[in-house]
């Protein structure tokens, strides 16, 4: 799960840590209070006004504008909010701005990149920082790695002293500041492991001209099986900035994402879901949806994915694969009879069954009378479904 | 032989009064695994699985009393974590956990206190180990596997299903297989297993079947260039996911170009890994580079 930057910059509040600070307002009506307000609480004469969204590269995007008097701060609010703002992670499409945060803004002498994530292959929290702040990270690795300075986590001990003096001094800092940076980046790590982030990203990491550190951008993803955890977390969730479809699969427990081909697949276990979008793709289609019904499927589960497949009108065909294991190919074979008599369903369906009970299911299939194509096979499924797919 | 567990193999399940825990017990006892008790907190001196077997309190009690030296563990998520590490405190050998939406914090912490025992960790997420014809650690349907030669490793279940049946089509049993789960942090890498698998004298080829996202099948691939002489048969699910979303399994995420399913297969060819491009053509594949 993702949060916006303004949320993102309350939870660093929460940690004492210095942070970039602002009013995030959604209606151009609140936009001279937002105005008054960070002028008489936090001194600024000059603003920044940032659009809220869940993607990186707003600033190129032109969705960040700095301004130097309240009047073009007005006018930035203005033109941001409510924009259709395309950045290189919002895909062609953008996303409409729907809040802005209006933020002081900074004297800056020295931007640095701040990070923490989980490295998998050592299956430990690694600690990162560059002096090349306020860049794309992904560029400073492809260019000068060597400026990229790492301290794995020990488990159980989080970011020690030394390792944030030793990050410190890696972005040559000295003095009070250092020891400043060193508890920052100790605190930085106990935000990450108490709220079971996933990512914690702070890009930049700002020296201001009057010498003090300060979070100016903050970036944060949730590790989704900790959320039960962190009820406060919860309530940041925008499903504004979610795709319809995928939050009506989340409310059943469907792992569903859209995808932009024809062929909408239902099929459980993530691996083999996979393996099916891959197979629909070689044998010349092009796969709708990723969607994961699960171990536990049963009529309401096929039901619910018919209708979130269906809900994308680029579908023009449907492929259930199932591998029954613990799951009774019987009981989906029921569900689907069920879901196509009530759906009406006006596209042709492939169904293939195999595993427990996979024999009952076809007979099932084959005498309920419901126009459905069944499958021997993995391969000979995708072939039939690409084939109806195409009108052939 | 097998790897990891056989017909001695002394199971226990952590979880076994739950709902799950005693369907899959039940299951994996009626395979003919030798399902010794289980544990829940609070309910030792009582009985599970209509009587067939003892509960107890602990996973040492366990270890004392009936000699428990594998777990397989369906405690829920929030005391999954608590469960693992009982298991690796008490001597427990092998332990396997099926349990799905642990946090990861909580897995890594797992891990690196599980390594300091001498404990093998298998999952979590996972579909277990079954070692057709002797013992069922998990909840991998039984009846598609047949006894044989081929050792399989995978990162997800049902395609490890697939796989199987495939290869029960081409007249190729199992040695053992293994579903290792496909979250971030996993107790036993698909590396460890192509090591185990090489010193069976019982197994002839290998299935790895991997995912987008995580390095793991290249450390595979690079070991297996220099250390396994048997055929390695590599299938990446995933080469048509979108870069940077979630598909299903935590660990599936493609962030970087090395991660993708196409660095992993470039790779993998380039270590002598006979790679399989279509998910049909894992079985034939098999069978012709054993023949």
């Amino acid at each position: 799960m993702k949060i916006h930057e303004f949320q993102a910059k309350e939870l660093l509040k929460r940690y004492a840590i210095p942070i970039q600070d602002g009013i995030t307002i959604d209606k151009l009506e609140q936009a001279e209070a937002a105005l008054d307000q960070v002028q008489a609480d936090l001194g600024a004469e000059q603003f920044v006004i940032k659009a809220q969204i869940h993607a990186g590269g707003r600033g190129k995007g032109g969705g960040v504008k700095f301004c130097s008097d309240r009047a073009s701060a007005f006018d930035k609010i203005n033109e941001i909010l409510g924009m259709t703002l395309i950045t290189h992670q919002t895909g062609d499409d953008g996303r409409l701005v729907k809040k802005v945060m209006v933020a002081e803004a900074l004297d800056i002498a020295q931007e640095f990149y701040v990070a923490i994530t989980l490295d998998r292959s050592s299956g430990k929290d690694i600690f990162m920082v560059s002096s090349e702040g306020g860049m794309e990270i992904e560029e400073v690795a492809k260019k000068a790695p060597e400026k990229i300075v790492r301290e794995a986590v020990t488990p159980g001990l989080g970011l020690l002293g030394f390792q944030g003096r030793r990050l410190a001094k890696a972005l040559g800092l000295e003095g009070k500041q250092a020891r400043q940076a060193a508890s920052m980046f100790q605190k930085f790590y106990t935000l990450y492991r108490e709220i079971d982030a996933s990512i914690v990203e702070i890009n930049p990491l700002v020296v201001t001209e009057q010498g003090s550190l300060v979070a100016l951008d903050a970036k944060m993803n949730f590790d989704s099986n900790a959320l039960y955890l962190h009820p406060d977390v919860v309530e940041m969730r925008d499903l504004d900035e979610e795709d319809p479809a995928e939050v009506e699969a989340d409310k059943y427990n469907l792992n569903y994402i859209k995808l932009d081909g024809e062929v909408g697949c239902m099929v459980n276990g993530a691996g083999l879901a996979m393996a099916t979008m891959d197979i629909i793709k070689q044998v010349g289609g092009s796969p709708a949806n990723f969607l994961d019904v699960g171990g536990g499927a049963n009529v309401e589960t096929v039901k619910n994915g018919f209708r979130i497949i269906l809900s994308d009108k680029n579908v023009k065909a449907v492929l259930i694969n199932i591998f029954g294991g613990i799951v009774r190919c019987d009981r989906i074979a029921n569900g689907i009879i069920e879901a196509v008599k009530e759906l009406d369903l006006n596209v042709p369906v492939v169904v293939r069954l195999a595993g427990t009970n996979a024999e009952v299911a076809k007979e099932l299939l084959s005498n309920s009378g419901v126009s459905i194509i069944s499958a021997d096979h993995f391969e000979d499924a995708a072939h039939k479904v690409v084939a109806v797919a195409k009108g052939e | 032989m097998s790897i990891l567990v056989d017909k001695e193999s002394r199971i226990i399940v952590q979880g076994i009064t739950g709902s799950e825990g005693s369907f899959h017990a039940e299951q994996c006892l009626e395979y003919g695994g030798n399902v010794v008790g289980g544990v829940t907190p609070g309910k030792g001196g009582q009985t599970a699985l209509d009587g067939k077997v003892p509960v107890f309190d602990s996973c040492a009690e366990a270890r004392e009393q009936v000699g428990a030296n594998v777990s397989l563990i369906f405690v829920p998520p929030p005391f999954a974590a608590d469960a693992i590490m009982e298991a690796a405190a008490s001597g427990i050998e092998l332990i396997v956990c099926i349990t799905e939406g642990i946090p990861v914090a909580q897995m890594v912490e797992v891990k690196s206190y599980v390594e300091q025992t001498g404990s093998r960790f298998i999952g979590p997420n996972c579909p277990g180990v079954l070692t057709p014809g002797a013992a069922k650690v998990g909840i991998m349907p039984g009846f598609i596997a047949k006894e044989g030669r081929v050792g399989v490793i995978s990162k997800s279940g049902t395609l490890t299903y697939e796989a199987v049946d495939q290869l029960v089509r081409e007249g190729l049993g199992q040695s053992t297989c293994v579903g290792i789960g496909g979250d971030p942090i996993i107790g036993t890498t698909i590396k460890e297993l192509l090591e185990m698998f090489e010193a069976d004298p019982e197994t002839d080829a290998i299935v790895m079947i991997g995912e987008i996202g995580g390095s793991m099948e290249i450390e595979a691939a690079n070991y297996a260039k220099e250390n396994v002489t048997k055929p390695v048969i590599g299938f990446i699910a995933g080469q048509t996911a979108p870069p940077g979303r979630r598909m299903g399994h935590a660990g599936a995420i493609v962030s970087g170009e090395d991660e993708s399913a196409a660095a992993k297969k470039q790779i993998m060819k380039e270590c002598g890994i006979v790679v399989v491009e279509s998910p049909a053509d894992i079985g034939k594949t098999v069978s012709s580079s054993l023949a």
